[in-house]
């Protein structure tokens, strides 16, 4: 046999996994570099507004959005563009909600994480953390009602996102109604600047899943083998109708809160932990050494990606922007009821 | 054969789920024990898995109604009373609100909130808040005073697009009776006269258009003839409903039973000074609820929020001015 052909194939039992990491592989690294563009155009001041990445948490977040099907329903967070983007976002909605394009789906009237599209499924934060949980129960409860059945619905959350009344009335909720809900905890260390030592104090978050009467899963959320592995097997659960799954990921955030924070606060010595290791260098150290993808073939995968960012910086950079003049400034759907009164 | 105001409420849920497969009931004790006021007496028994008990979750409970609403339903939330909703407050007012402008897909949830004072409910039984709902863009805001507009307004909060919060008055829901449910109904926005006059406009909502009923019917002994309006929606405010009474009578007293500070009763004299100062003939004035919490005894209940007495009193001084 020559030699090349043995080092290309593949032991059956790891083809499925092979797939599906390289499939993963390559939208951590679109994601990454998408977030890299938006670092660089908030530096030279083309963004208004904050910046806010993914950096570290790739692989936690696109197992997410690997793992949910069309009509499944993702209220992705802050740190979820490798998630958004697997889940079926667009390079171009991204792009166009960081520049205000008026073409985007939040037309400008909300911006950078804010966005999504909630009749495809994926529906736009609020900022108020732990507030899109009991959304995607109420989402749940809807296709209930419908008759619409084995859909399930997802949102990640940080550690902070935790400590919020939102989060345990709506886990809570999500029991009492055994809904398919699968709550991903990105324990990334930090809430902005507040270690998790101030944030909780229960020895893992995992504990609360028995609290609450819900499952638990535990991994360390820079191993994309595990984040695909513990996150499929999650949504498979909530998909068989076993109820809410809550999983709960070990890492560090590879970035500051957002752009404008310099992250001064970490501690150096979290820095050298093995889960603080860079999910996309592990991932692609993995693809490489296992042969599922050369590093010409990974080269050619990030300059694809490059261009890709490129070409929709380019063009929506050529959109129009918001006319104050042509906004309707109508908040209501039923414009009969609106006032038109803005008190001037 | 009568019907009181919370049987009118009771009859326009029913009429609801019937109507509508999207309309679901959501609030606590609302299910077999057919809620603490038993404002759903036996729709769940009517409606099988359509009324449905919710955890002591305010927040979860307007939230997970956002979210059945986007995926196409028609939600219908009971607050116990008007004052937990301020644990759903951030949903209400953050999400809610501000859904279909951000996004362009509508939010249609009705929130039910009994709310008002009630003799002994004290301070957390018994708040208006109307006012802090009308403050936010994207809610339309009812505070219905009659059996009549409580059976329509409710099924028109159901029907329309946007989050209602449907503002009832616990004081109402038994001691207000009508003959016979309506078949038609003025449309959402627009105020009412409740009694026509020329010496004055008293404009109220809620409980408060009953109190001014009766300090009209005192003071039209006094051969003095005033005009009550009744708003129906204070968001939308029919401002021109109110303007045309102003102009009609020159004097203006706003009744509200929330506390003084912002208001409803303020935006009411705000837009007549602004809008129509050259129609009246005296200072506006305005009548609220003391600005203490609601107090739990009956003594001190009557003499916190604006009664027909006081209300008299306000109108006399407002007519020698
Ligand atoms: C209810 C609420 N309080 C405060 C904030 C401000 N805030 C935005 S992000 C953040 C930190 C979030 O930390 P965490 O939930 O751990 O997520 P991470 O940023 O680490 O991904 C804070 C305090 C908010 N968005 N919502």
């Amino acid at each position: 046999m020559v030699q090349s052909v043995v080092e290309r194939s593949v032991p059956v039992e790891d083809a499925p996994l092979r797939a599906e990491y390289i499939k993963a592989f390559r939208g951590m690294l679109l994601a990454r570099v998408l977030d890299d563009k938006f670092a660089s155009l908030y530096r030279g001041g083309k963004i208004h507004g904050g910046v806010y990445l993914g950096r570290g948490q790739e692989a936690l977040s696109v197992s997410v959005g690997l793992a949910l099907r069309p009509g499944d329903v993702f209220a992705p967070l802050i740190r979820d563009g490798a998630g958004r983007l697997a889940f079926g976002e667009s390079i171009l909605d991204a792009v166009r909600t960081y520049l205000g394009s008026v073409l985007g789906p939040m037309r400008a009237r909300d911006g950078n994480v804010h966005r999504g599209r909630p009749l495809t499924g994926l529906l736009p934060m609020l900022s108020h953390l732990g507030a899109m949980v009991p959304v995607v129960n109420g989402v749940l409860l809807g296709h209930r009602f419908k008759g619409i059945r084995e859909t399930v619905g997802a949102t990640c959350l940080g550690e902070g996102g935790t400590s919020t009344g939102a989060f345990h009335e709506a886990l809570n909720q999500a029991a009492v109604e055994q809904l398919p809900l699968v709550l991903v905890i990105a324990n990334n260390q930090y809430a902005y600047s507040t270690p998790s030592s101030r944030q909780f104090a229960c020895h893992s978050l995992v504990d609360k899943a028995i609290g609450y009467g819900v499952r638990g899963h535990s991994l360390e959320g820079n191993d994309l083998e595990a984040c695909l592995t513990v996150v499929g097997d999650a949504v498979a659960r909530a998909r068989r109708g076993e109820g809410p799954q809550l999983v709960v990921a070990r890492l560090l955030r590879l970035c500051g809160h957002g752009e404008h924070d310099d992250a001064s606060y970490i501690d150096p010595a979290l820095k050298s932990a093995p889960f603080a290791r860079d999910c996309l260098r592990l991932a692609e150290e993995r693809v490489l050494a296992a042969g599922w993808m050369s590093p010409r073939e990974v080269e050619l995968w990030r300059a694809e990606c490059v261009q890709k960012v490129e070409e929709a910086v380019a063009q929506v950079q050529r959109e129009p922007g918001p006319d104050p003049y042509a906004e309707d400034w109508c908040a209501l759907a039923s414009r009969h009821l609106s006032e038109g009164y803005h008190g001037a | 054969m009568s019907i009181t105001y919370l049987e009118a409420i009771r009859a326009a849920q029913g009429k609801a789920l019937a109507d509508d497969p999207r309309v679901f009931i959501y609030g606590q004790d609302v299910g077999a024990f057919g809620g603490a006021f038993k404002a759903t007496k036996n729709l769940s028994q009517e409606f099988p898995g359509r009324v449905l008990d919710a955890p002591i979750s305010e927040d979860a409970i307007v939230g997970a109604a956002i979210g059945a609403a986007v995926a196409g339903m028609r939600p219908i939330v009971e607050m116990q009373f008007a004052d937990f909703s301020t644990i759903g407050f951030n949903q209400i007012v953050n999400h809610a609100g501000a859904y279909h402008w951000r996004t362009n897909v509508p939010c249609p949830i009705t929130i039910r909130l009994p709310g008002g004072g009630t003799s002994g409910g004290g301070p957390f039984h018994s708040q208006s808040l109307e006012a802090i709902y009308a403050h936010f863009p994207g809610v339309v805001v009812m505070t219905p005073a009659t059996v009549e507009d409580a059976y329509s307004m409710l099924l028109d909060a159901v029907a329309i697009d946007d989050p209602v919060i449907f503002f009832e008055h616990k004081f109402l829901y038994y001691h207000l009776k009508a003959e016979k449910l309506p078949t038609e109904a003025m449309p959402t926005g627009k105020a009412r006269i409740a009694r026509p006059g020329r010496d004055m406009t008293i404009v109220a909502y809620s409980a408060m258009v009953h109190e001014a009923l009766a300090a009209a019917e005192e003071l039209a002994a006094e051969r003095v003839e005033i005009e009550v309006v009744d708003l129906r929606t204070v968001k939308p405010l029919d401002t021109d409903t109110i303007m045309a009474s102003v102009a009609r009578t020159g004097r203006l007293l706003c009744v509200g039973e929330a506390w003084p500070y912002g208001g409803v009763t303020a935006e009411v004299l705000a837009r007549v000074a602004t809008e129509g100062f050259d129609l009246l003939d005296a200072p506006p004035q305005r009548l609220n609820a003391k600005d203490t919490p609601v107090p739990y005894h009956p003594t001190l209940w009557a003499a916190h929020r604006p009664t027909a007495r006081s209300i008299a009193v306000a109108a006399r001084n407002l007519l020698r001015l």
